[in-house]
């Protein structure tokens, strides 16, 4: 696994593959709005010109020598994923996020191969990103939205953008702020795990307590409830699917409860013999925090 | 998608794989037919589900007349909910031994994973538990492939005898239907060694990734279709994840973990969700075609409208609900809760267009909701 970073800061150089789009340059925009570093986008169509007030380049690569990035995202439908994954990875990004969902799995499993052998952090595919309000965010999120985002010192992982947002939101409410909110994906396969995550904030001297979203499916919110019971920080959890029923794909691939395995009994039940506070509902995650912080 | 036994044997023949002689029919006079051009046969129903033989779905006949009955009295039959529509008459082999041979993704690992074990016929599950030693897995490099001489390799010191180098062979060309065909998984078992020593897929079951039907655009017609109540067919249709269910409270919200921890609140409330429908990511811009599909639901006696906007505008989707609201008219009760980009803007039209007022709190929404239906 790679070792780079996962919580952006003020001084991380981000990339925009796909930023000449629609959605690519209303998200740099916001991005830009926020403080996010942005150096540069890659359009082959457009190399030499000016968007968003930045160089676009036809590759990664050729960013990389005239405008050196640190992370870049990723702003590419699923057929043309791959490619662009590949160029940034060989180009030597640290931290590739990839936003696109519906990636074919052979695919995703190529591209994160690819990732590890060359030392770069992927986080997705289908993310919303990561959010550090008061430095900068890469993605999908509504991180300009000071309902949702302010700093502070809890740290949020979310396999789901917009739950992701609804948790971030009661965290603000109950008048905490987040020290790192991190998207990592709602895909069965992706690069940056619910325990990869769960480290990277246990690890960062700015958060003093963490809130864990998961859902249903797969085998991450065990996996990392084994980290959870080794490490000092209070962890608060929230985990989806309580009502839903077996056997069918929740919107997420990744949410799909088959036999026992991805059952939301057998993740809560982890979690807590881990030491982990899990809540009915989200609304209760701000009481959680204040009992946990007290 | 879930590719039938016959949908599956045409992928393998299509590869070169040996797979048994037969035809899909439809009527008792197609499968008679077919008896007397193959002689002995094997009746399968054809569905994309398991534990067809435990069913009755599979008999064994020897004449093109019995072969009409057992056609007769498998066509129609509900196994695991699905109907039976076809069958497959396929020649009768006589079997030596069966095993077992298997390549999936394996998501854990981000590599396939190749199965082969001597004890056909059974669930891999069990053998794993029960016969270790039977059964030889390996994690293959996907950038190097697995040819006949690494099939060869893994099944060294099995007691296959002269089936090995067959054995080989077919495991070598099921890992090229793996990666050619974005095959999740692509499952023989039985792969038998018949009595005339030929070694032919039994049976097959192929899974292709649903994100890379659009580059299997050859076969993906010949995929099963999902079981769907009419309402789910109009929710595809339209582009839509829709899932009925039994409930009382109908659900709109955006994107997948919002949408299941809606239905996970109304139960907690003690309410029964009706539905599971969002409407985030690309399919945002929705709003009029899912609140129709919602309502459509005679079980539906209250609405939760929840958004929380990330990549989803919420202005975009609070006018798109208005539309369908003013269009259809409906007297049902609805509750908002509306966070996000876009919040404003979609908070000021519901309170404007529709008089009104969201809750702050989700919670609040889906408890009004709750007793509303009740």
């Amino acid at each position: 696994m790679s070792t780079a970073p996962l919580i952006v800061r003020k001084d991380t150089r981000v990339l925009v593959q796909g930023i000449t789009g629609k959605q690519g340059t209303f998200w740099t925009e916001q991005m830009q709005a926020c403080g996010t570093k942005v150096v540069g986008g890659v359009n082959p169509k457009k190399a030499g010109t000016t968007h968003c007030g930045v160089p676009i380049f036809a590759t990664a690569k050729d960013a990389m020598k005239e405008a050196p990035f640190d992370a870049s995202v990723m702003f590419i439908p699923p057929a043309m994923a791959l490619d662009a994954a590949t160029d940034a990875i060989d180009a030597g990004a640290r931290l590739l996020v990839v936003l696109t969902e519906h990636i074919p799995a052979r695919d995703v499993m190529t591209l994160l191969n690819h990732a590890k052998a060359n030392g770069t952090r992927v986080v997705g595919p289908n993310t919303a990103g990561l959010v550090t309000p008061g430095e900068g965010f890469i993605g999908i999120m509504p991180a300009f939205n000071p309902l949702v985002f302010k700093p502070g010192r809890i740290g949020v992982i979310s396999r789901s953008g917009s739950l992701g947002t609804l948790v971030s939101l009661n965290i603000v409410r109950a008048g905490y702020g987040q020290s790192a909110f991190l998207g990592i994906g709602g895909d069965p396969m992706i690069g940056t795990t619910t325990r990869d995550a769960l480290q990277a904030l246990a690890d960062d001297p700015g958060t003093d307590a963490i809130v864990l979203v998961g859902e249903i499916g797969g085998g991450m919110e065990e996996d990392a409830a084994e980290l959870a019971a080794t490490i000092k920080k209070p962890v608060v959890s929230f985990i989806a699917g309580y009502a839903a029923p077996a056997g069918k794909k929740m919107g997420h691939a990744g949410a799909i409860v088959t036999g026992d395995r991805g059952s939301y009994a057998g993740k809560r039940t982890a979690l807590e013999k881990a030491g982990v506070r899990v809540v009915d509902t989200p609304g209760e995650i701000g009481q959680a925090l204040a009992d946990a912080l007290a | 998608m879930n590719f039938e036994e016959h949908a599956g044997k045409a992928v393998l023949r299509g590869a070169g794989l040996p797979v048994p002689q037969g035809r899909v029919c439809h009527s008792p006079e197609e499968a008679a037919e077919t008896a007397r051009a193959i002689g002995p046969v094997v009746v399968k129903a054809q569905v994309p589900t398991g534990k067809r033989g435990k069913s009755g779905g599979v008999k064994l006949v020897d004449t093109p007349e019995a072969a009409a009955d057992a056609a007769r009295a498998i066509l129609g039959m509900d196994i695991n909910g699905h109907k039976v529509g076809k069958v497959l008459v396929e020649e009768k082999a006589g079997i030596a031994r069966e095993f077992y041979a298997a390549v999936l993704l394996d998501t854990a690992n981000r590599s396939p994973l190749v199965l082969f074990s001597t004890e056909g016929g059974m669930e891999i599950e069990e053998v794993a538990a029960s016969r270790p030693d039977a059964l030889k897995r390996l994690n293959v490099d996907s950038t190097k492939g697995f040819s006949e001489a690494d099939a060869k390799a893994l099944i060294q010191g099995l007691d296959l005898g002269d089936a090995a180098d067959q054995v080989a062979a077919m495991l070598a060309g099921l890992y090229k239907v793996w990666e050619q065909r974005d095959a999740e998984l692509v499952e023989v078992n039985p792969l038998a060694l018949l009595s005339d020593g030929r070694v032919v897929a039994l049976d097959c079951k192929l899974t292709v990734d649903d994100s890379s039907l659009y580059r299997q655009t050859d076969i993906a017609p010949q995929g099963a279709e999902e079981p769907m109540t009419a309402l789910e067919k109009r929710g595809k249709d339209a582009g839509l994840k829709y899932i009925e269910l039994d409930g009382n409270v109908g659900v709109l919200a955006n994107g997948a973990g919002l949408t299941m921890t809606t239905m996970d609140v109304i139960q907690r409330f003690g309410g029964r969700p009706a539905n599971f429908l969002e409407i985030g990511g690309e399919a945002y811009t929705k709003g009029t075609e899912a609140l129709s599909l919602v309502l459509s639901n005679p079980g539906v006696k209250a609405l939760v409208v929840n958004f929380c906007g990330a990549f989803a505008r919420t202005d975009v989707m609070a006018q798109g609900v208005i539309n369908a609201w003013k269009e259809l008219k409906p007297t049902l009760p609805v509750f908002f809760s509306i966070h996000g980009t876009g919040e404003e803007e979609a908070i000021r039209l519901v309170r404007q267009e529709l008089g009104i007022e969201p809750f702050d709190l989700m919670e609040d929404a889906v408890r009004h909701a709750v007793e509303a239906a009740q």
